[in-house]
Protein backbone atom coordinates (compact mmCIF):
# COMPACT_ATOMS: atom_id res chain seq x y z
CA UNK A 1 0.00 0.00 0.00
CA UNK A 2 1.10 3.17 -0.93
CA UNK A 3 0.22 6.48 1.00
CA UNK A 4 -1.46 9.10 -0.34
CA UNK A 5 0.74 11.94 -2.19
CA UNK A 6 1.43 15.39 0.43
CA UNK A 7 -0.41 17.82 -0.07
CA UNK A 8 1.45 20.82 -0.89
CA UNK A 9 -0.32 24.12 -1.99
CA UNK A 10 -3.99 24.92 -2.67
CA UNK A 11 -5.32 26.30 -5.54
CA UNK A 12 -8.03 28.51 -5.73
CA UNK A 13 -10.50 30.29 -8.36
CA UNK A 14 -12.35 33.40 -7.53
CA UNK A 15 -15.54 32.96 -9.54
CA UNK A 16 -16.62 36.99 -9.21
CA UNK A 17 -13.35 37.61 -11.46
CA UNK A 18 -13.82 34.19 -13.68
CA UNK A 19 -14.92 34.92 -17.55
CA UNK A 20 -15.44 31.78 -18.91
CA UNK A 21 -12.46 32.21 -21.47
CA UNK A 22 -11.24 28.40 -20.93
CA UNK A 23 -7.61 29.14 -21.37
CA UNK A 24 -6.56 27.55 -17.92
CA UNK A 25 -8.43 24.19 -19.26
CA UNK A 26 -6.42 24.28 -22.30
CA UNK A 27 -3.58 24.61 -20.04
CA UNK A 28 -4.14 21.76 -17.52
CA UNK A 29 -6.70 19.80 -19.48
CA UNK A 30 -6.17 17.27 -16.86
CA UNK A 31 -6.45 19.21 -14.14
CA UNK A 32 -9.27 21.36 -14.74
CA UNK A 33 -12.68 20.52 -16.61
CA UNK A 34 -15.29 22.96 -18.11
CA UNK A 35 -19.11 23.17 -17.20
CA UNK A 36 -21.51 23.01 -20.19
CA UNK A 37 -21.31 26.74 -20.01
CA UNK A 38 -17.54 26.90 -20.53
CA UNK A 39 -16.70 27.78 -16.67
CA UNK A 40 -13.95 26.17 -14.83
CA UNK A 41 -14.47 23.15 -12.73
CA UNK A 42 -11.51 22.31 -10.35
CA UNK A 43 -10.71 19.02 -8.50
CA UNK A 44 -13.74 18.55 -6.34
CA UNK A 45 -15.94 20.71 -7.97
CA UNK A 46 -15.71 23.67 -5.52
CA UNK A 47 -13.30 26.82 -5.22
CA UNK A 48 -10.35 25.36 -3.56
CA UNK A 49 -8.58 22.65 -4.93
CA UNK A 50 -5.74 20.63 -2.84
CA UNK A 51 -2.59 20.28 -5.06
CA UNK A 52 0.12 17.02 -4.56
CA UNK A 53 3.43 18.02 -5.68
CA UNK A 54 2.92 16.13 -9.05
CA UNK A 55 -0.01 18.44 -9.78
CA UNK A 56 1.81 21.61 -8.81
CA UNK A 57 3.16 22.46 -12.31
CA UNK A 58 -0.75 22.27 -14.39
CA UNK A 59 -2.16 24.41 -11.45
CA UNK A 60 1.10 26.82 -12.24
CA UNK A 61 0.29 26.96 -16.02
CA UNK A 62 -3.54 26.95 -15.45
CA UNK A 63 -2.96 30.16 -13.30
CA UNK A 64 -0.67 31.52 -15.15
CA UNK A 65 -2.86 30.81 -18.39
CA UNK A 66 -5.69 33.08 -16.86
CA UNK A 67 -5.99 36.62 -18.54
CA UNK A 68 -8.18 38.17 -15.48
CA UNK A 69 -6.14 36.36 -12.90
CA UNK A 70 -8.95 34.17 -11.46
CA UNK A 71 -6.57 31.57 -10.29
CA UNK A 72 -4.02 31.75 -7.34
CA UNK A 73 -2.16 29.33 -5.15
CA UNK A 74 -1.53 29.33 -2.15
CA UNK A 75 2.05 26.90 -0.51
CA UNK A 76 0.42 25.15 2.53
CA UNK A 77 2.42 26.76 5.58
CA UNK A 78 4.80 23.69 6.52
CA UNK B 1 -47.25 36.33 25.24
CA UNK B 2 -43.64 37.57 23.49
CA UNK B 3 -40.83 39.61 24.37
CA UNK B 4 -40.38 41.48 20.92
CA UNK B 5 -43.96 43.04 21.53
CA UNK B 6 -44.88 43.01 17.62
CA UNK B 7 -48.90 43.05 18.97
CA UNK B 8 -48.52 46.67 18.91
CA UNK B 9 -47.11 49.64 17.22
CA UNK B 10 -44.31 51.22 19.72
CA UNK B 11 -43.44 54.40 20.17
CA UNK B 12 -40.94 55.90 21.98
CA UNK B 13 -42.85 56.69 25.24
CA UNK B 14 -44.29 52.89 24.82
CA UNK B 15 -41.13 51.20 24.00
CA UNK B 16 -39.49 53.06 27.39
CA UNK B 17 -42.50 52.05 29.98
CA UNK B 18 -42.45 48.76 28.62
CA UNK B 19 -39.48 47.87 28.61
CA UNK B 20 -37.49 50.63 30.51
CA UNK B 21 -34.36 52.43 29.40
CA UNK B 22 -31.12 50.80 27.69
CA UNK B 23 -28.85 50.28 30.70
CA UNK B 24 -24.90 51.58 30.31
CA UNK B 25 -23.65 49.16 28.05
CA UNK B 26 -19.49 48.60 28.74
CA UNK B 27 -17.49 50.20 25.86
CA UNK B 28 -15.03 48.31 23.68
CA UNK B 29 -11.25 48.85 25.62
CA UNK B 30 -8.83 48.10 22.81
CA UNK B 31 -8.89 44.25 22.25
CA UNK B 32 -11.42 43.72 24.87
CA UNK B 33 -14.90 43.67 23.92
CA UNK B 34 -17.42 45.41 26.12
CA UNK B 35 -19.17 43.06 28.80
CA UNK B 36 -22.33 42.20 26.50
CA UNK B 37 -20.14 40.02 24.41
CA UNK B 38 -20.06 37.54 27.51
CA UNK B 39 -23.95 37.75 28.10
CA UNK B 40 -24.40 36.83 24.46
CA UNK B 41 -22.19 34.01 25.03
CA UNK B 42 -24.42 33.00 28.49
CA UNK B 43 -27.89 33.58 26.38
CA UNK B 44 -26.76 31.35 23.76
CA UNK B 45 -28.17 33.92 21.02
CA UNK B 46 -27.85 32.77 17.28
CA UNK B 47 -28.45 35.22 14.30
CA UNK B 48 -32.16 35.20 12.92
CA UNK B 49 -31.17 35.81 9.56
CA UNK B 50 -31.12 32.79 8.58
CA UNK B 51 -27.25 31.57 9.36
CA UNK B 52 -28.19 30.84 13.05
CA UNK B 53 -24.48 31.63 13.51
CA UNK B 54 -24.02 32.13 17.35
CA UNK B 55 -24.08 35.75 18.10
CA UNK B 56 -20.68 36.27 20.48
CA UNK B 57 -18.35 34.42 18.10
CA UNK B 58 -19.06 37.33 15.38
CA UNK B 59 -18.89 40.01 17.20
CA UNK B 60 -15.34 38.54 18.71
CA UNK B 61 -14.44 38.06 15.13
CA UNK B 62 -15.27 42.00 14.13
CA UNK B 63 -13.36 42.74 17.32
CA UNK B 64 -10.06 40.24 16.67
CA UNK B 65 -9.91 41.98 13.13
CA UNK B 66 -9.88 45.04 14.08
CA UNK B 67 -7.03 44.71 16.41
CA UNK B 68 -5.34 42.74 13.83
CA UNK B 69 -5.89 45.44 10.84
CA UNK B 70 -5.23 48.44 13.16
CA UNK B 71 -1.64 46.35 13.79
CA UNK B 72 -1.06 47.01 10.00
CA UNK B 73 -1.95 50.91 10.39
CA UNK B 74 -5.19 50.11 8.27
CA UNK B 75 -8.77 51.54 8.35
CA UNK B 76 -9.63 49.86 11.77
CA UNK B 77 -12.95 51.02 13.60
CA UNK B 78 -15.78 48.46 13.00
CA UNK B 79 -19.04 49.18 11.23
CA UNK B 80 -22.43 48.22 12.43
CA UNK B 81 -25.02 47.27 9.33
CA UNK B 82 -28.10 46.01 11.00
CA UNK B 83 -30.12 43.65 8.46
CA UNK B 84 -33.59 44.89 7.58
CA UNK B 85 -33.65 44.43 4.07
CA UNK B 86 -35.55 40.48 4.33
CA UNK B 87 -35.06 39.45 0.78
CA UNK B 88 -37.45 36.35 0.85
CA UNK B 89 -40.60 37.37 -1.13
CA UNK B 90 -42.09 35.06 0.92
CA UNK B 91 -40.68 36.10 4.54
CA UNK B 92 -42.15 38.93 6.60
CA UNK B 93 -41.04 38.49 10.09
CA UNK B 94 -38.72 41.49 9.80
CA UNK B 95 -41.40 44.09 8.47
CA UNK B 96 -43.27 43.41 11.28
CA UNK B 97 -41.10 43.66 14.08
CA UNK B 98 -39.78 47.01 12.27
CA UNK B 99 -43.04 48.59 12.34
CA UNK B 100 -43.76 47.03 15.76
CA UNK B 101 -40.42 47.47 17.44
CA UNK B 102 -38.40 49.46 15.79
CA UNK B 103 -37.08 50.93 19.29
CA UNK B 104 -36.13 47.41 20.26
CA UNK B 105 -33.73 46.66 17.01
CA UNK B 106 -32.13 50.55 17.26
CA UNK B 107 -31.13 49.67 21.40
CA UNK B 108 -29.55 46.48 19.98
CA UNK B 109 -27.49 48.68 17.00
CA UNK B 110 -26.19 50.97 19.69
CA UNK B 111 -25.71 48.29 22.17
CA UNK B 112 -23.45 46.24 19.67
CA UNK B 113 -21.76 49.18 18.42
CA UNK B 114 -20.66 50.06 21.62
CA UNK B 115 -19.57 46.70 22.70
CA UNK B 116 -17.53 46.15 19.61
CA UNK B 117 -16.01 49.76 19.32
CA UNK B 118 -17.99 50.96 16.25
CA UNK B 119 -17.84 54.36 15.13
CA UNK B 120 -20.42 53.86 12.17
CA UNK B 121 -23.58 52.65 12.34
CA UNK B 122 -26.49 51.69 9.50
CA UNK B 123 -29.99 49.85 9.33
CA UNK B 124 -30.55 48.78 5.65
CA UNK B 125 -33.94 48.32 4.20
CA UNK B 126 -34.96 47.70 0.88
CA UNK B 127 -34.97 51.05 -1.26
CA UNK B 128 -38.97 50.30 -2.03
CA UNK B 129 -39.93 49.65 1.53
CA UNK B 130 -42.77 50.98 3.40
CA UNK B 131 -41.31 51.23 6.38
CA UNK B 132 -39.17 54.24 5.80
CA UNK B 133 -41.35 56.95 6.99
CA UNK B 134 -41.80 54.71 10.27
CA UNK B 135 -38.05 54.02 11.11
CA UNK B 136 -37.68 57.75 10.19
CA UNK B 137 -39.96 58.78 12.68
CA UNK B 138 -38.43 56.39 15.64
CA UNK B 139 -35.25 57.24 14.43
CA UNK B 140 -36.24 61.27 15.19
CA UNK B 141 -37.81 60.53 18.55
CA UNK B 142 -34.65 59.24 19.75
CA UNK B 143 -32.34 62.03 18.61
CA UNK B 144 -34.96 64.58 20.01
CA UNK B 145 -34.78 62.42 22.92
CA UNK B 146 -30.72 62.49 22.78
CA UNK B 147 -30.75 58.34 24.00
CA UNK B 148 -28.13 57.66 21.20
CA UNK B 149 -24.38 58.99 21.63
CA UNK B 150 -23.77 58.20 17.84
CA UNK B 151 -25.93 58.67 14.26
CA UNK B 152 -27.55 55.59 13.26
CA UNK B 153 -28.35 56.19 9.47
CA UNK B 154 -30.72 54.19 7.78
CA UNK B 155 -29.64 53.42 4.02
CA UNK B 156 -31.45 51.83 1.10
CA UNK B 157 -30.23 49.17 -1.06
CA UNK B 158 -31.43 48.33 -4.64
CA UNK B 159 -34.49 45.89 -3.63
CA UNK B 160 -32.83 42.83 -4.85
CA UNK B 161 -32.43 39.09 -3.82
CA UNK B 162 -28.75 39.07 -3.05
CA UNK B 163 -27.93 42.41 -2.26
CA UNK B 164 -29.76 41.17 1.14
CA UNK B 165 -26.53 38.58 1.31
CA UNK B 166 -24.43 40.16 4.04
CA UNK B 167 -20.97 40.86 1.69
CA UNK B 168 -23.49 42.28 -0.64
CA UNK B 169 -24.77 44.69 1.98
CA UNK B 170 -21.60 45.64 3.36
CA UNK B 171 -20.21 46.29 -0.13
CA UNK B 172 -22.85 48.70 -0.85
CA UNK B 173 -22.57 51.24 2.55
CA UNK B 174 -18.82 51.14 1.44
CA UNK B 175 -18.82 51.27 -2.19
CA UNK B 176 -22.56 51.83 -3.67
CA UNK B 177 -22.28 48.34 -5.26
CA UNK B 178 -24.24 45.65 -4.37
CA UNK B 179 -22.89 42.82 -5.20
CA UNK B 180 -21.78 40.14 -2.94
CA UNK B 181 -17.62 40.04 -2.41
CA UNK B 182 -15.64 37.21 -2.56
CA UNK B 183 -13.53 36.03 -1.06
CA UNK B 184 -13.26 38.22 1.70
CA UNK B 185 -15.70 38.07 4.27
CA UNK B 186 -17.76 41.40 6.06
CA UNK B 187 -15.94 40.72 9.75
CA UNK B 188 -12.59 40.85 7.94
CA UNK B 189 -12.72 43.39 5.55
CA UNK B 190 -16.50 44.68 5.45
CA UNK B 191 -17.56 47.92 4.63
CA UNK B 192 -14.71 50.43 2.45
CA UNK B 193 -12.81 47.88 3.40
CA UNK B 194 -13.34 48.16 7.63
CA UNK B 195 -14.33 45.33 9.65
CA UNK B 196 -17.79 44.96 9.94
CA UNK B 197 -21.01 43.36 11.87
CA UNK B 198 -24.02 42.85 9.35
CA UNK B 199 -26.30 41.34 11.97
CA UNK B 200 -30.43 40.76 11.29
CA UNK B 201 -32.96 43.20 12.92
CA UNK B 202 -34.38 40.70 14.94
CA UNK B 203 -31.16 39.12 16.31
CA UNK B 204 -30.17 42.98 17.43
CA UNK B 205 -34.01 43.16 19.08
CA UNK B 206 -32.95 39.81 21.11
CA UNK B 207 -29.26 41.39 21.99
CA UNK B 208 -31.43 44.70 23.33
CA UNK B 209 -33.24 42.22 25.61
CA UNK B 210 -30.32 39.86 26.79
CA UNK B 211 -28.43 43.56 27.40
CA UNK B 212 -30.94 44.80 29.64
CA UNK B 213 -32.18 41.23 31.70
CA UNK B 214 -29.09 39.27 31.15
CA UNK B 215 -27.92 35.84 29.14
CA UNK B 216 -29.90 33.37 31.94
CA UNK B 217 -32.74 35.22 31.48
CA UNK B 218 -32.44 35.20 27.98
CA UNK B 219 -31.71 31.10 27.96
CA UNK B 220 -35.13 30.84 29.97
CA UNK B 221 -37.14 29.84 27.08
CA UNK B 222 -36.93 27.91 24.05
CA UNK B 223 -34.46 25.07 23.51
CA UNK B 224 -30.75 25.14 24.85
CA UNK B 225 -29.20 24.71 21.33
CA UNK B 226 -30.94 27.96 19.82
CA UNK B 227 -32.47 29.73 22.96
CA UNK B 228 -35.18 32.30 22.86
CA UNK B 229 -37.83 33.41 21.19
CA UNK B 230 -38.10 33.47 17.24
CA UNK B 231 -40.29 34.80 14.64
CA UNK B 232 -42.03 33.05 12.51
CA UNK B 233 -43.54 33.79 8.90
CA UNK B 234 -46.41 31.36 8.26
CA UNK B 235 -48.08 31.36 4.56
CA UNK B 236 -49.95 29.58 1.99
CA UNK B 237 -53.11 27.59 2.73
CA UNK B 238 -53.30 28.42 6.41
CA UNK B 239 -56.70 30.25 7.77
CA UNK B 240 -54.57 33.17 8.72
CA UNK B 241 -51.13 34.10 6.96
CA UNK B 242 -48.67 35.94 9.11
CA UNK B 243 -46.30 36.50 11.62
CA UNK B 244 -45.68 34.59 15.29
CA UNK B 245 -43.32 34.64 18.34
CA UNK B 246 -42.85 31.31 19.52
CA UNK B 247 -40.46 29.87 21.91
CA UNK B 248 -37.84 27.73 19.63
CA UNK B 249 -38.81 24.44 19.68
CA UNK B 250 -42.67 24.91 19.43
CA UNK B 251 -44.22 22.22 17.43
CA UNK B 252 -44.99 22.99 13.54
CA UNK B 253 -48.79 22.01 13.97
CA UNK B 254 -49.24 24.30 17.26
CA UNK B 255 -47.50 27.05 15.25
CA UNK B 256 -50.65 26.14 12.19
CA UNK B 257 -52.98 26.57 15.18
CA UNK B 258 -51.83 30.01 16.13
CA UNK B 259 -52.56 30.99 12.33
CA UNK B 260 -56.22 29.23 12.11
CA UNK B 261 -55.46 25.69 11.09
CA UNK B 262 -54.60 25.04 7.66
CA UNK B 263 -57.31 25.30 5.26
CA UNK B 264 -56.89 22.15 2.98
CA UNK B 265 -54.19 18.87 3.33
CA UNK B 266 -51.61 19.99 2.94
CA UNK B 267 -48.75 17.74 0.79
CA UNK B 268 -45.61 19.99 1.66
CA UNK B 269 -43.57 22.83 3.39
CA UNK B 270 -41.45 25.25 2.13
CA UNK B 271 -39.09 26.42 4.97
CA UNK B 272 -36.37 28.57 5.22
CA UNK B 273 -37.15 30.44 2.11
CA UNK B 274 -36.68 30.59 -1.90
CA UNK B 275 -32.98 29.26 -0.82
CA UNK B 276 -34.20 27.11 1.88
CA UNK B 277 -35.71 23.59 1.05
CA UNK B 278 -39.24 21.70 0.35
CA UNK B 279 -40.46 18.91 2.85
CA UNK B 280 -43.22 16.27 2.59
CA UNK B 281 -46.05 16.83 4.45
CA UNK B 282 -46.13 13.53 6.32
CA UNK B 283 -44.61 13.34 10.02
CA UNK B 284 -43.63 17.37 9.49
CA UNK B 285 -46.13 19.28 11.42
CA UNK B 286 -44.46 17.25 15.22
CA UNK B 287 -40.87 18.33 14.40
CA UNK B 288 -39.96 20.97 16.87
CA UNK B 289 -39.39 24.65 14.96
CA UNK B 290 -35.88 25.23 15.77
CA UNK B 291 -32.96 25.20 13.71
CA UNK B 292 -31.41 21.62 14.48
CA UNK B 293 -34.58 19.81 14.93
CA UNK B 294 -35.71 21.13 11.83
CA UNK B 295 -32.71 20.55 10.00
CA UNK B 296 -32.50 16.71 11.32
CA UNK B 297 -35.57 16.48 9.84
CA UNK B 298 -34.44 16.90 6.62
CA UNK B 299 -35.91 20.84 5.94
CA UNK B 300 -34.19 23.96 6.10
CA UNK B 301 -34.96 26.75 9.12
CA UNK B 302 -32.98 29.90 7.07
CA UNK B 303 -35.23 32.72 8.04
CA UNK B 304 -37.92 30.73 9.75
CA UNK B 305 -40.48 30.55 7.70
CA UNK B 306 -42.90 28.06 6.41
CA UNK B 307 -44.95 28.11 3.38
CA UNK B 308 -47.91 25.12 3.39
CA UNK B 309 -48.93 23.99 -0.04
CA UNK B 310 -52.31 21.99 -0.19
CA UNK B 311 -53.39 19.30 -2.52
CA UNK B 312 -55.06 21.90 -4.76
CA UNK B 313 -51.89 22.83 -6.05
CA UNK B 314 -49.24 21.77 -7.97
CA UNK B 315 -45.83 22.05 -6.75
CA UNK B 316 -43.57 21.81 -9.91
CA UNK B 317 -45.59 24.89 -10.98
CA UNK B 318 -44.53 26.82 -8.01
CA UNK B 319 -40.82 25.82 -8.03
CA UNK B 320 -41.33 26.93 -11.81
CA UNK B 321 -42.13 30.45 -11.01
CA UNK B 322 -40.13 30.68 -8.07
CA UNK B 323 -36.75 29.16 -9.67
CA UNK B 324 -37.39 31.85 -12.72
CA UNK B 325 -37.64 34.89 -10.12
CA UNK B 326 -34.77 33.36 -8.39
CA UNK B 327 -32.38 33.17 -11.70
CA UNK B 328 -33.39 36.71 -12.46
CA UNK B 329 -32.07 37.58 -9.40
CA UNK B 330 -28.37 37.06 -9.82
CA UNK B 331 -25.79 39.35 -9.47
CA UNK B 332 -24.48 38.12 -12.42
CA UNK B 333 -21.17 37.85 -11.25
CA UNK B 334 -20.45 34.19 -11.67
CA UNK B 335 -20.79 31.85 -14.66
CA UNK B 336 -22.53 28.78 -12.75
CA UNK B 337 -24.93 31.98 -11.34
CA UNK B 338 -25.58 33.41 -14.72
CA UNK B 339 -25.97 30.20 -17.17
CA UNK B 340 -26.85 27.64 -14.81
CA UNK B 341 -29.53 29.12 -12.68
CA UNK B 342 -31.77 30.04 -15.89
CA UNK B 343 -30.99 26.49 -17.37
CA UNK B 344 -32.31 24.93 -14.30
CA UNK B 345 -34.99 27.01 -14.24
CA UNK B 346 -35.98 25.69 -17.44
CA UNK B 347 -35.88 22.49 -17.17
CA UNK B 348 -37.90 22.68 -14.05
CA UNK B 349 -40.29 25.02 -16.41
CA UNK B 350 -40.16 21.99 -19.08
CA UNK B 351 -41.33 19.56 -15.82
CA UNK B 352 -44.23 21.67 -15.26
CA UNK B 353 -45.75 21.63 -18.71
CA UNK B 354 -45.23 18.12 -18.72
CA UNK B 355 -42.60 18.71 -21.57
CA UNK B 356 -39.85 16.99 -19.99
CA UNK B 357 -37.94 13.78 -21.39
CA UNK B 358 -36.26 11.45 -18.91
CA UNK B 359 -32.63 12.58 -20.72
CA UNK B 360 -33.45 16.18 -19.91
CA UNK B 361 -34.55 14.84 -16.12
CA UNK B 362 -30.81 13.67 -15.93
CA UNK B 363 -29.24 16.57 -17.24
CA UNK B 364 -31.25 18.70 -14.76
CA UNK B 365 -30.00 16.30 -11.76
CA UNK B 366 -26.50 16.93 -13.30
CA UNK B 367 -26.65 20.80 -13.16
CA UNK B 368 -28.00 21.00 -10.03
CA UNK B 369 -24.97 19.61 -8.80
CA UNK B 370 -22.85 21.07 -11.12
CA UNK B 371 -23.81 24.95 -9.96
CA UNK B 372 -23.14 24.24 -6.20
CA UNK B 373 -20.15 25.49 -4.25
CA UNK B 374 -19.12 27.19 -7.16
CA UNK B 375 -20.40 30.49 -6.79
CA UNK B 376 -19.26 33.83 -4.78
CA UNK B 377 -22.00 33.62 -2.59
CA UNK B 378 -24.92 31.02 -1.94
CA UNK B 379 -27.35 31.98 -4.10
CA UNK B 380 -26.56 28.92 -6.76
CA UNK B 381 -26.53 26.90 -3.89
CA UNK B 382 -29.35 28.12 -2.30
CA UNK B 383 -31.55 27.75 -5.76
CA UNK B 384 -30.55 24.12 -6.53
CA UNK B 385 -31.65 23.31 -3.06
CA UNK B 386 -34.96 24.85 -3.39
CA UNK B 387 -35.60 23.06 -6.58
CA UNK B 388 -33.52 19.58 -5.80
CA UNK B 389 -35.24 18.94 -2.30
CA UNK B 390 -38.77 19.83 -4.21
CA UNK B 391 -38.46 17.30 -6.72
CA UNK B 392 -37.48 14.87 -3.99
CA UNK B 393 -40.48 15.84 -1.41
CA UNK B 394 -42.48 15.68 -4.72
CA UNK B 395 -41.44 12.61 -6.01
CA UNK B 396 -44.74 11.26 -6.93
CA UNK B 397 -45.76 14.68 -8.59
CA UNK B 398 -42.79 14.27 -10.39
CA UNK B 399 -43.33 10.62 -11.86
CA UNK B 400 -47.01 11.88 -12.95
CA UNK B 401 -45.45 15.06 -14.65
CA UNK B 402 -43.34 13.10 -16.85
CA UNK B 403 -45.41 10.53 -17.92
CA UNK B 404 -47.65 14.29 -19.03
CA UNK B 405 -50.06 14.20 -16.13
CA UNK B 406 -50.43 16.23 -13.16
CA UNK B 407 -52.59 15.49 -10.00
CA UNK B 408 -53.78 18.87 -10.16
CA UNK B 409 -55.04 19.77 -13.82
CA UNK B 410 -55.57 16.96 -15.38
CA UNK B 411 -57.20 18.37 -18.56
CA UNK B 412 -55.31 21.86 -19.13
CA UNK B 413 -52.09 22.44 -20.44
CA UNK B 414 -50.13 24.70 -18.01
CA UNK B 415 -48.93 26.85 -20.67
CA UNK B 416 -47.64 29.60 -18.58
CA UNK B 417 -46.51 28.59 -15.65
CA UNK B 418 -44.92 32.02 -14.53
CA UNK B 419 -48.09 33.73 -14.70
CA UNK B 420 -50.34 32.34 -11.73
CA UNK B 421 -49.95 30.30 -8.34
CA UNK B 422 -49.59 30.98 -4.71
CA UNK B 423 -45.86 31.37 -3.53
CA UNK B 424 -44.98 35.20 -3.73
CA UNK B 425 -42.99 36.02 -6.84
CA UNK B 426 -42.38 40.56 -7.35
CA UNK B 427 -42.89 41.83 -10.80
CA UNK B 428 -39.06 42.20 -12.31
CA UNK B 429 -37.72 45.36 -11.40
CA UNK B 430 -34.76 45.34 -13.44
CA UNK B 431 -36.10 48.48 -15.62
CA UNK B 432 -35.80 50.35 -12.37
CA UNK B 433 -32.81 49.35 -10.78
CA UNK B 434 -29.17 48.47 -11.51
CA UNK B 435 -27.45 45.94 -9.53
CA UNK B 436 -24.15 47.33 -9.67
CA UNK B 437 -24.58 50.48 -8.17
CA UNK B 438 -27.20 53.33 -7.23
CA UNK B 439 -29.88 54.58 -8.53
CA UNK B 440 -30.62 56.49 -11.47
CA UNK B 441 -32.67 58.97 -9.65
Amino acid sequence: MSTPDPVVSTLLLNPTVCDGRGLCHHAAPDLIDLDEWGYPILPGGGLRADLTKAQVKAAEDATHACPVLALHIEKRKQ
Amino acid sequence: MGRLGIETRSSLSMHLSQYGALPAIAQRHGRTPGALVGELEKSGLRGRGGGWFPAFRKWNAVVDSSVERGRFNRTRHPVVIANGMEGEPASAKDAVLMASSPHLIFDGIAAAAATIGATDAFLALHRDSNLLPILTKALDERHAAGIDSMTIALVTPPARYVASEESALSHWVGEGIATPVYPDRPFQKGAAGRPTLVQNVETLSHVSLVARYGGDWYREVGVPSAPGTTLVTVGGAVAEEGVVEVPTGTPVHEIIQMCGGTTEPIRGYLTGGYGGGWIAAEGFDRTPWDPDSVRDAGAVFGASLMWLIGESECPLTEMARVSAWMAGESAGQCGPCIYGLPSISDDIHHLAMRHMSDAEMKRLEARLKLVQNRGGCKHPDGTARFVSTGLKAFSDEVALHLDRRCSVSTSRPVSRPGTEGSLPVPLPRLALVDVSGRDFE
